[in-house]
């Protein structure tokens, strides 16, 4: 049995939990302190012990993308925080934001100064407003605590820190997408490489770095990178925030070491809603492949999630139970990256505009014979043919759920999937056309 | 029975010829000097700059696509070519309160397409409409990073959680009639469409300290800790413990609890509402 280990949640139930007082209470800009007294060498070279791997859906380690920025030239280096946060079923971010966003400040500080940056970015979605008000406010309350701004605790070091608010676009998430809006531009990916260690905001080097992998940077440099390599599995150290919805009797966020299985998790969430099974699921957002109950015990850390056939992504817990029909679940997400692709590459645009007319004709009960192989047939060549990772995402869902479900998808040639199953069987609340079951 | 129409249909821009006056240009003038000083290169501050259009004009106008053009020194079509791809920026007036109803996979299975149905009935409007007052304008939204409170509603992007038909109807209701209206996870009251706007253009309206510091839902593993009494390694309180007192805090979430304190909001979105009509 895991046991959870709330750190970036420790404090969340504390009144008024995101004041920079609540932070000095739970160790806060300690680790600023520390930090400021040691050589951006080793400050870098400590986030590569601890194992820390993004937590942004990509994993890659963060130690490393800090050491890939070239050596100083005397121009402007960047550290912009992607606080997009919009990949379905993924909700880490907003609620550490809202709860706790001096752990990012702090996050925001000390990675600044190990890379050398003087003016750092938070990008947020803009679809909400009460988070973007609490980081605007830590922002304040950090610049007249000294813990930003000029001289910083009295080293010489200068931050600025800028909150910026997008205007609602997925692809925005994608790191270079999420450059070419910040420089007021429509949210489009750019071509790698070069990467945004080279050229990125500005084209000068920048480091991208999710939320909760900025947050985690405090906690590790106090306790030291042993402390964060006793949690979790040997390539996939530490904890982070798993994120229950759906069909569970108690979603929400639960923070444990990397390894921990659903299993465990749906056990600490009070089990499936009452008297129901898992049918699905998805370990890391919609764009990570769907499990179902056979994957109930695969280790959520990187490699296990990866040799199950998925992807750990962002520990988007997506729990459905056995009264939904895996075709409308897909074709939903469908839409969503058909309406969300940005439009710069054709496997993209058009395979995903073509994947949702067959995902609509299934979820009608007036699919053709052909219908399944040519969904596949679509999402090869969007698979690894795409400017971005978005397209390859849109395909997950699709393979994976005819990989499982095959039998839904020829359901879906004579009969629509309401009729299959009743959507009211699937609400959490009770609808005029139910009888209580 | 379910609606396929594409999310957000493709209007275009509408111009309008009517000048600002004096006192707004001054204004707008004034707001903008200060978001282009964040940022190293004045480009940046396109993105904010729409929000502040938005704010005085309610959609992003011809003139105000002009006036960003103008500051930035861009042309009005690298400006409208940006206010066109981002979901947020207007292209006709919005009403006074956007309210979306997440449609994602998860929210709309949990509930978000019956609401959707309902509340699209109620108010006999569709995606991206108005109603004839100017009071809502209702959207489909996509996943708002709140799926564990689902299903979810937005008003001028507050969060309202674990939703239903009837307390949708009863928010568009409210709204609608002008009675005040709390967020479960935000401030006090939900803000104007245009006020909403000024604030994500970087203007602080000072309403960060009101709400909760978080929901129900995102407790649910903290509590879960204190209760078998589970600790981080070396955590200050992993020996003796100086537990943040569960009972402290679930005596500040009564106090926030949206809809405890007002009665005309009873039963926003909050999870007691939800609860009394599960059905599991
Ligand atoms: C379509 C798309 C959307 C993404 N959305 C996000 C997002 O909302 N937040 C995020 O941190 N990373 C997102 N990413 C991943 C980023 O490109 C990038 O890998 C990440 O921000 C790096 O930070 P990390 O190394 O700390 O994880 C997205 C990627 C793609 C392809
Ligand atoms: S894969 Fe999709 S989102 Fe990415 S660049 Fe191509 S069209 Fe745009
Ligand atoms: S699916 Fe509705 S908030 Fe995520």
């Amino acid at each position: 049995m895991t046991d959870l280990t709330p750190i970036l949640t420790k404090f969340w139930d504390a009144a008024q939990s995101w004041t920079l007082q609540t932070y000095l209470d739970n160790e806060g800009y300690q680790a600023l302190d520390k930090a400021l007294g040691m050589s951006q060498e080793d400050l870098v070279a400590m986030a590569k012990d601890s194992g820390l791997r993004g937590r942004g859906g990509a994993g890659f380690p963060t130690g490393m993308k800090w050491g890939f920025l070239p050596k100083p030239d005397g121009g402007p280096r960047y550290l912009v925080v992607n606080a997009d946060e919009s990949e379905p079923g993924t909700c880490k971010d907003i609620p550490l934001m809202m709860a706790a966003p001096h752990f990012l400040i702090e996050g925001v500080a000390i990675t600044s100064y190990a890379i050398g940056c003087n003016h750092a970015f938070i990008y947020v979605r803009g679809e909400v407003v009460h988070v973007y008000r609490r980081l605007q406010k830590a922002v304040e309350e950090a610049y007249a605590a000294g813990h930003l701004g000029k001289n910083i605790h009295g080293t010489g070091f200068d931050l600025d820190v800028t909150v910026h608010a997008g205007a609602g676009a997925y692809i925005c998430g994608e790191e270079t997408a999420l450059l070419d809006s910040l420089e007021g531009r429509r949210g489009q990916p750019r071509l790698k490489p070069p990467f945004p260690a080279v050229a990125g905001l500005y084209a000068r080097p920048t480091v991208v770095n999710n939320v909760e992998s900025i947050a985690s940077v405090p906690p590790i440099l106090l306790h030291g990178a042993d402390w964060f390599k006793g949690m979790g599995t040997e390539k996939s150290s530490g904890f982070g925030i798993f994120s229950l919805s759906g069909h569970v009797t108690r979603p929400g966020q639960y923070e444990a070491p990397l390894g921990i299985t659903l299993r465990e998790l749906i056990d600490m969430a009070g089990g499936m809603r009452n008297g129901h099974q898992l049918k699905f699921w998805t370990p890391g957002g919609s764009s990570t492949p769907i499990f179902t109950a056979e994957h109930l015990d695969v280790p959520l850390d990187f490699e296990s999630v990866a040799a199950a056939g998925s992807m750990l992504g962002t520990r988007a817990l997506q729990i459905f139970d056995e009264t939904v029909s895996v075709v409308r679940a897909v074709s939903r997400w469908i839409d969503f990256y058909a309406h969300e692709s940005c439009g710069k590459c054709t496997p993209c645009r058009e395979g995903t505009f073509w994947l949702k007319q067959i995902m609509t004709r299934l979820e009608h009960g007036q699919g053709t014979q052909g219908d399944i192989d040519t969904l596949l047939d679509v999402c090869d060549n969007i698979l690894g043919r795409s400017f971005c990772a978005l397209g390859d995402g849109a395909t997950s869902p699709v393979t994976s759920a005819v990989q499982y479900f095959r039998e839904e998808f020829e359901t879906g040639m004579h009969t629509p999937w309401w009729v299959a199953f009743p959507p009211e069987r699937s609400v959490l609340f009770d609808t005029k056309e139910t009888v209580s079951v | 029975m379910v609606d396929h129409s594409p999310l957000h249909e493709l209007t275009p821009l509408q111009a309008s010829d009517q000048p600002y006056t004096a006192e707004q240009l001054a204004q707008l003038n004034a707001d903008s000097d200060a978001i282009i000083a964040r940022y190293p290169q004045k480009r940046s501050a396109l993105l904010p700059m729409l929000h502040l259009i938005q704010s005085v004009d309610g959609y992003v106008t011809g003139r105000g696509v002009t006036f960003c053009a103008e500051k930035l020194e861009l042309t009005d079509a690298e400006v409208s070519g940006v206010a066109t791809f981002y979901t947020q920026y207007k292209r006709h007036p919005n009403g006074e309160y956007t309210v979306g109803v997440c449609t994602n996979t998860l929210c709309a299975i949990m509930g978000g397409d019956a609401i959707w149905e309902s509340v699209s009935e109620h108010l006999g409007i569709g995606h991206d409409e108005t109603t004839p007052d100017g009071k809502v304008t209702l959207e489909r939204i996509e996943c708002n990073a709140a799926c564990d409170y689902a299903p979810v509603v937005m008003a001028n992007w507050e969060f309202f959680d674990n939703m239903t038909p009837e307390s949708t109807n009863r928010l568009v209701d409210d709204l609608r009639e002008g009675a005040e209206v709390r967020p479960s996870r935000g401030p006090n009251r939900v803000c104007t469409f245009k006020q909403m706007s000024r604030t994500l253009a970087g203007f602080p309206d000072g309403l960060a300290d009101q709400g909760p510091g978080a929901g129900p839902a995102s407790l649910e593993g903290l509590k879960l800790a204190h209760e078998r009494g589970w600790v981080a390694p070396g955590s200050a309180n992993e020996v003796g413990g100086e537990h943040q007192a569960t009972e402290q805090a679930s005596g500040i979430q009564q106090e926030n609890l949206p809809g405890t304190t007002q009665s005309s909001t009873e039963g926003h979105g909050t999870p007691e509402a939800a609860k009394g009509e599960q059905n599991d």
